[in-house]
């Protein structure tokens, strides 16, 4: 420690480190909080289910999507990215994965939220399978931490069908 | 800043950050708050800078003590006159 340079590049080394330290306690002090998070769709109304001029199946629907999130909310929580996927099987595809919705939510406050919506995102399929289909809503939602490791995590909802005629 | 001086000042850094550091950790974590553990750590370590990095009087409680003048000159450096020889003789 001989000049104000060599002392001042000292504390600073050893306070980002220990910032670093700091960072680290914060992110593992999420692996205490409970969380129970719940949701539930409903599909109000199948607008229409056409082929395109690909060959391609495409569906518009109406949802209606309810859903608590704010237990996933900890004091390390930027921010929680929702989004429903539409899942089924088809001969070419062992899982087809659709992501028909999304949202950010940034606070608790806005994590209990009820919202009825035609999808955002188009529902086309890869071929023309997808009359009489039956398929899952999967809500899933990756927590995204002010420091540390994000994690994700779905509820999967089953028992919706598509109509077996377009319309 | 003196030798003992030195060390103090280094101590206190290392006790003053890790303090500050605890300290934010508990408050943010009681309040759910990261913005007030981030606020109290860097005031933390502005304290810190404060006190560890001037040259305050208390770190200059024990100077170095020179050689005093007077028994310097009792023993005079030797005079460089051999360079000058050396040199003539390389170039012949």
């Amino acid at each position: 420690m001989h000049s104000f340079g060599y002392r001042a590049n000292a504390l600073l080394t050893f306070a980002v480190t220990i910032l670093a330290f700091i960072c680290a306690i914060a992110s593992f002090s999420d692996k205490f909080s409970n969380q129970t998070p719940s949701a539930q769709i409903q599909i109000l109304n199948i607008n229409w289910f056409q082929k395109q001029p690909h060959g391609n199946d495409e569906v518009s629907l109406t949802l209606n999507v309810t859903a608590d999130l704010q237990s996933l909310f900890t004091w390390n929580t930027k921010q929680v990215f929702a989004f429903v996927a539409a899942e089924y099987e088809t001969s070419k595809n062992a899982l087809n994965q659709v992501s028909l919705w999304d949202a950010i939510i940034p606070e608790k406050e806005h994590a209990k939220f009820w919202i009825q919506i035609s999808n955002k995102y188009r529902f086309i399929d890869q071929g023309h399978n997808l009359r009489g289909k039956d398929f899952n809503l999967t809500l899933h939602w990756h927590v995204m931490p002010k420091t540390g490791k994000m994690f994700a995590d779905k509820i999967v909802m089953s028992g919706y069908q598509l109509p077996n005629a377009y319309r | 800043m003196d030798w003992q001086g030195q060390k103090l000042a280094e101590q206190l850094m290392q006790i003053l950050l890790l303090i500050a550091a605890v300290v934010a950790f508990v408050v943010g974590y009681a309040t759910e708050s990261f913005r007030t553990m981030m606020l109290i750590y860097a005031g933390g370590v502005v304290l810190t800078t404060l006190i560890t990095i001037p040259n305050w009087p208390c770190f200059n409680r024990h100077p170095l003590k020179w050689l005093d003048p007077s028994e310097a000159e009792k023993y005079p450096k030797p005079e460089v006159v051999a360079v000058s020889s050396k040199k003539k003789s390389s170039k012949k």
